[in-house]
């Protein structure tokens, strides 16, 4: 225990500082050292308390040492433990010393008393001095075997210390192998317990290195070993329960029926009132059903009410680290919560950081049933006391607006909300019919006359500010006073610090122009003599380059500044789903929280202790798209989750009684599951990753070269198996295996559009071409499909994501394959097959 | 799994206690936490969320009385786990030291220490039962100056209510002796429900929830099993229902919407009579909690209305209703209305005669506040007040200001109209044991909310 020098920097009058205090003490304790009067451990106490205040506020006693282990030769519990708690905190700084008291806590661990025995070896294991290895072998080794199992629950741990003192001398006297049987035959639960988690950290930490502990690390998921663990779950303390629990989470089941009798076991785990234990049984329950669709959605509706009263009955702070895995279940699959919005409404006296989330998920779960209140709940926070809440709530709205198709009522919000005249609100909504604006133009009559009556003074946000320029420059034909607006603006180039604005400002000036010339001249030649002359590079490099266009040719000029207005589709998400599935994959531990994978925040040595999934630390890093618009072929669909296939499924099939209801197969089995067993998973390309981060990138920059980049020589014609079969939790597995080979993007036909409103139709389609659809979703104009299709006579697989947005009659694909050679090849076939669809 | 470090600081920034379990964290994480909190200023927040991460080290904090209670450590662990954990080492040490602040603390650090060396070993968490902990810890908790306690019939701490939460009034160590030198056979509980209700402009109930807590301390000799039996009408769950569909559930019975329980509970004839059994460990702790949506009466109506009154002039008015019999009474009742940011002054206009209420317009928050110590049920209280503003005000006044909150505690009342607890039985063979029994209600504004 390092003392906290803290309040050591600051002392105050009453607190000693140091020197003659200490030497008092050492004095006194000597006279006790040897005294066997009644009533002296009495005294003793009175003086360890001393100098363990000392101690704890930053004053040096190390000078007392001596004295201390002298005195601590007594059978008083209370003493002892003081001396330990001493001789912990000086011994490693001086070796010297920890000889000395090596030799004391050796002794002690030979105790009669089991307690005492169990004391020593804690501090003598604790004391961390790599030199003195040697001497904690003795000890822990009868530690282990000791009768009393408060000793062997210490010295288990012991041993953990041990490896990261010295791990070669841990392994050398093979201790692992101790903890492993008795991991399996005491009867001790935090005994085995300790073991459990000592294993973990030990054989993760050697796999890097030895082959055996890879395998040993293996065995503790057997199923042997699982269900030793999960048939006695109750007799582990809560916090041992959710180790046993994160362990359960890496376990692949053999069928299902082997997955239903794991969630029948944890059922009743759902109703702890611990949260730790309910969502390290969630997210056992959610990764072993991801296969399995119907039961996946069925643990949803299950685990819904259980959260959501941990969220009620926690403190804040266990309010909010709840919350934050609700939210990340809510923006998976919206529909399933969609009718519980109410539970996300704020709370006056929350804290900002809960109503931030609940906002987000309010935004969330908005689909036509519940738009208007939730849009009207919103607006209530609009004149919220906290600021930043209010302006939150806004965003929300204007969010809202734009994910939904009909968005009448929420328009007449947003302008009411221009009435209101309060800046910040005023401001945060300018922004926001900028881009609603921007998707749906049809409604710029409306809200051109509202915009048009707010006075431009009252608008000192750049955001804000750049956002009704935007709307001057681009509408100036439907708002009479547009130039003269622009042209006050201008006049105020020197005033205006926001280089954002002037870059704005040029380029309205540009568009104003192109519609009311003779208005527009005079503030035009301003803008651009200023544009010019500013020390900003953009503002500069953009002024000269529209003075020479303009020069050149303004016709020429019109079509670049001011082409005709094209719709945004969507705009950008700003986390691919890759990365979502890799935060749900990581689902109960802090990438929740920080909502970023983990390779984002922690170095890979602490990433868990129970880390399999080591290569996933290559992915590319997507940059966050901010608020920047991109063009619609590179829309993320932010749609279902990637296996909660939508297609008529009748929602409340076999939830009636959520509680206490036993889990059971589903009701249609496909022949996906049927075929389950199978399958075994071949091995993915892992020479292939490390070309993803070049692919991806091409990928985001919505280039689609990265199959023209790699030269292919013309592909030979490639067979597929028509009755291919894989299983959807080895197409998971594969799809985060593997690298993108090809990213493309075709259009989709009208015929083909028109046969979309049914969305089996495709996956009928695709699968005369043998190509089979393992999961689809979405709804118009969105629909996602993931398709797989396999080599004739070959195991080697092909999958496919889809996703085709029916206004755009655009359809982006993405392929992965084990074998890179012929991926091209399959994406011909792919495009084919598409191409044809809808055709008679 | 493991956490690194464990310190509890005061409001000040000062080290209370201090442990590190694995010395991976580089020195100074106290302060670089205490410096982060205080000045919290990332993405919009004004106050820094419970977990956050400083140069690759994650730090959890909750706050207990005042005091941060602190984790940190690099491994990307269950944020459950941890705040959890912090939650229930602020438990174990009440529960040791009877009172927790700052001063019991410092003068119990030796125990504190003892305690956290038994709750974690090396990061992992190994026990928080302060049962187990009775046999592995031997410091005695110096416990702080009894003048300065309530006095110890707790009934007494009840009655007065208004100082103290219900849960927090038993400030017993379940280790320390009476001054007497015997231990007194008691046990408690205590039902708590909190409840959230927002009305409408118009006075409609948009919202309402019950969140209730049964909390249970024991300071009885020789752990016996105790059987709580609940209303018999009791029921759990609204099956596919939607659960704000009231006209489906206004019925008989009372339903919740869903509840869990402490591993000690035993179920196994919950379902068929709504009894729980359990053998209470030491210490307190919840022994189920639930949650309900049932539409129930609202215990307070309040009425607002907030008009112009000439130029630069408006006036408030704000009338509460009690809603509940007039043997129960209600404590500590605070109303808050926000008002709109040009007012630059406020006079309060209080009914003639009355008595133990006060008036306040904080000037910098623009908050009106109006407290009173007690209503009694059925009575009505009026506040009038006459703003000034500072410049005229232009648009629609009621967008300007409100909502107006809530806060209060009822003891003995409980809206959820479950007189939960029908009985509780101590099993113990001889005759003449016939423990102290506290069963305790109590009714408390979680958010209390009238729009305007």
């Amino acid at each position: 225990m390092p003392p906290p020098a803290a309040s050591a920097r600051y002392p105050s009058p009453s607190q000693p500082s140091g020197k003659s205090e200490v030497t008092d003490l050492k004095s006194q304790l000597r006279q006790l050292a040897g005294s066997r009067a009644p009533g002296v451990d009495d005294s003793k106490r009175d003086l360890f308390k001393k100098v363990i205040s000392y101690m704890t506020i930053g004053i040096d006693v190390s000078s007392v040492f001596g004295e201390m282990v002298m005195c601590s030769a007594t059978s008083d519990i209370v003493l002892k433990k003081m001396c330990y708690l001493y001789v912990g905190n000086y011994a490693k700084g001086n070796p010297d010393l920890s000889l000395l008291t090596i030799n004391f806590l050796q002794r002690d661990c030979k105790d009669e008393d089991p307690m005492i025995r169990g004391l020593a070896l804690r501090s003598l294991c604790s004391l961390r001095v790599p030199n003195l290895v040697e001497y904690l072998l003795g000890p822990l080794g009868s530690g282990l075997k000791d009768n009393n199992s408060y000793v062997r629950t210490i010295a288990v741990t012991g041993v953990l210390k041990l490896y990261h003192i010295s791990a070669s001398t841990c392994i050398d006297a093979e201790f692992p192998a101790t903890l492993k049987s008795l991991m399996l035959h005491d009867s001790d639960a935090q005994v085995v317990a300790n073991c459990l988690a000592a294993l973990q950290e030990i054989w993760s930490l050697e796999a890097s290195h030895s082959e055996e502990a890879c395998r040993e690390k293996e065995s503790l998921l057997s199923k042997p070993l699982i269900y030793y663990f999960l048939n006695r779950i109750k007799e582990f303390n809560e916090w041992a329960q959710c180790l046993i629990l994160e362990l359960a989470v890496k376990y692949v089941p053999s069928d299902s029926n082997d997955i239903f009798d794991i969630m029948n076991l944890l059922e009743d785990r759902l109703q702890h009132a611990n949260g730790a234990v309910v969502l390290a049984t969630v997210k056992v329950f959610l990764q072993l059903t991801l296969s399995m669709t119907d039961v996946h959605q069925q643990v949803y509706e299950r685990i819904k009410s259980p959260l959501l009263t941990l969220v009620s009955s926690g403190s804040p702070e266990q309010s909010y680290a709840i919350l934050s895995h609700l939210h990340l279940l809510v923006v998976r699959a919206p529909f399933i919560f969609a009718s519980d919005y109410k539970h996300f409404y704020c709370q006056y006296n929350e804290p900002s950081y809960v109503k931030k989330l609940k906002l987000e998920m309010l935004t969330a779960i908005a689909n036509e049933s519940n738009t208007y209140e939730i849009v009207t709940e919103l607006c209530e926070y609009a004149a919220n006391v906290d600021i930043e809440i209010a302006r939150e709530s806004i965003r929300a709205v204007g969010k809202i607006a734009l994910q939904q198709y009909d968005v009448n009522a929420i328009v007449d919000r947003l302008l009411q909300f221009l009435e209101m005249e309060k800046d910040y609100v005023t401001a945060e909504t300018l922004v926001l019919v900028k881009d609603l604006l921007r998707k749906h133009p049809q409604w710029s009559h409306d809200c051109i006359s509202v915009v048009g009556g707010i006075s431009s003074k009252n608008i000192q946000e750049p955001k804000a500010k750049a956002a009704l320029i935007w709307m001057l420059g681009e509408y100036a034909q439907d708002m009479s006073d547009a130039p003269y607006i622009l042209e006050n603006l201008i006049e105020n180039w020197e005033e205006e610090h926001s280089a954002e604005v002037r870059l704005h400002l040029l380029t309205a000036a540009m568009k104003c122009f192109f519609k009311r010339a003779p208005e527009t001249q005079k503030a035009l030649g301003i803008a651009l003599a200023a544009g010019i002359a500013d020390f900003h590079q953009d503002v500069h490099d953009r002024a000269l380059f529209y003075y020479r266009v303009l020069q050149y040719d303004v016709h020429v000029a019109e079509r670049v500044v001011s082409p005709p207005q094209q719709a945004v589709s969507a705009f950008a998400d700003t986390q691919s789903s890759e990365i979502k599935d890799r935060i749900f994959d990581e689902f109960n531990s802090l990438s929740v929280i920080y909502q970023k994978p983990s390779y984002m925040f922690t170095d890979k040595e602490h990433r868990g202790p129970f880390e399999f999934s080591d290569e996933l630390g290559n992915i590319p890093i997507t940059p966050e798209a901010s608020s920047e618009i991109v063009p619609a072929q590179q829309y993320e669909a932010n749609d279902k989750d990637l296996l909660l296939s939508t297609d008529e499924k009748d929602d409340n099939k076999g939830l009636s009684s959520n509680n206490g209801s036993a889990y059971t197969a589903p009701y249609e089995s496909s022949n996906i599951s049927s075929q389950m067993q199978e399958l075994a998973i071949s091995g993915p390309a892992a020479s292939a990753t490390t070309t993803q981060s070049s692919f991806d990138f091409d990928d985001l920059l919505g280039l689609g070269l990265s199959t023209a980049s790699v030269p292919t020589p013309s592909p030979p014609l490639l067979k597929l198996n028509p009755r291919a079969s894989l299983d959807p939790r080895a197409f998971q597995q594969k799809w985060r295996q593997l690298p993108i080979s090809s990213t493309q993007e075709y259009s989709v036909n009208p015929q083909g559009i028109a046969a979309l409103t049914v969305p089996q139709s495709l996956i009928k389609h695709m699968q005369s071409h043998s190509i089979h659809c393992i999961a689809s979703g979405g709804q118009s104009p969105n629909f996602k499909f993931f398709f797989f299709a396999q080599k004739e006579a070959e195991p080697s697989d092909y999958l496919t994501e889809c996703i085709i947005n029916s206004s755009s009659a655009k359809a982006q694909i993405k392929v992965k394959a084990d074998e890179q050679s012929t991926s091209q090849a399959f994406a011909t076939v792919f495009e084919t097959a598409l191409s044809k669809f809808g055709m008679p | 799994m493991m956490i690194s470090q464990f310190f509890v600081l005061s409001q000040r920034g000062d080290n209370i206690v201090f442990r590190d379990y694995r010395t991976e964290v580089p020195k100074g994480s106290t302060e670089t936490f205490f410096r982060k909190v205080k000045f919290w200023k990332e993405d919009g927040n004004a106050e820094a969320p419970p977990i956050f991460n400083v140069d690759g080290v994650n730090y959890f904090h909750v706050k207990v009385v005042g005091l941060y209670f602190v984790a940190t450590t690099r491994v990307n662990v269950s944020p459950s786990l941890v705040l959890e954990l912090l939650q229930r080492i602020a438990r174990v040490i009440k529960d040791y030291l009877g009172v927790l602040n700052e001063d019991s603390f410092r003068k119990n650090f030796v125990l504190v220490y003892e305690l956290l060396d038994e709750v974690i070993d090396f990061g992992y968490v190994q026990t928080t039962s302060t049962e187990v902990l009775k046999s592995y810890v031997f410091n005695e908790p110096i416990l702080i100056a009894p003048a300065r306690l309530q006095p110890i019939d707790p009934a007494a701490i009840f009655n007065q209510g208004a100082k103290r939460m219900p849960g927090t009034a038993v400030t017993k160590s379940v280790v320390a002796n009476d001054p007497s030198g015997r231990r007194r056979e008691e046990i408690f509980v205590d039902i708590i429900e909190k409840i959230s209700v927002t009305f409408s402009s118009s006075g409609y109930i948009l919202t309402s929830e019950i969140d209730g807590t049964i909390q249970m301390k024991s300071y009885l000799s020789g752990n016996p099993e105790i059987r709580i039996a609940l209303n018999e009408d009791l029921n759990i769950g609204r099956g596919g229902r939607s659960v704000y569909d009231y006209r489906s559930s206004s019925g008989s019975g009372v339903i919740l919407d869903d509840c869990n329980f402490h591993e000690s509970v035993r179920l196994d004839s919950f379902d068929s009579d709504r009894t729980l059994s359990l053998v209470p460990p030491d210490g307190e702790f919840p022994v189920m909690n639930y949650r309900m949506t049932q539409e129930f009466k609202p215990p307070f109506h309040v009425n607002t209305l907030i008009e112009e009154a000439g130029r630069l002039k408006a006036e408030v008015i704000i009338k509460i209703r009690a809603e509940f019999p007039s043997d129960i009474i209600a404590n500590t009742i605070a109303v808050q209305m926000p008002l709109p940011n040009y007012t630059s002054r406020a006079s309060f206009e209080l009914e003639p005669g009355a008595t133990g209420q006060k008036t306040d317009f904080k000037e910098t928050s623009k908050m009106l506040e109006w407290s009173l110590k007690k209503i009694v049920g059925g009575a009505e209280h009026t506040l009038r007040a006459k703003l000034t503003f500072s410049q005229e005000f232009h648009g629609n006044l009621t967008k300007e200001a409100g909502p107006v909150s809530m806060t209060f505690t009822i003891p003995m009342y409980n809206v959820s109209k479950l007189q939960q607890v029908k009985y509780l039985q101590i099993a113990k063979k001889s005759s003449s044991y016939n423990p102290y029994r506290w069963v305790r209600y109590v009714t408390q504004a979680n958010s209390y909310v009238a729009r305007i």
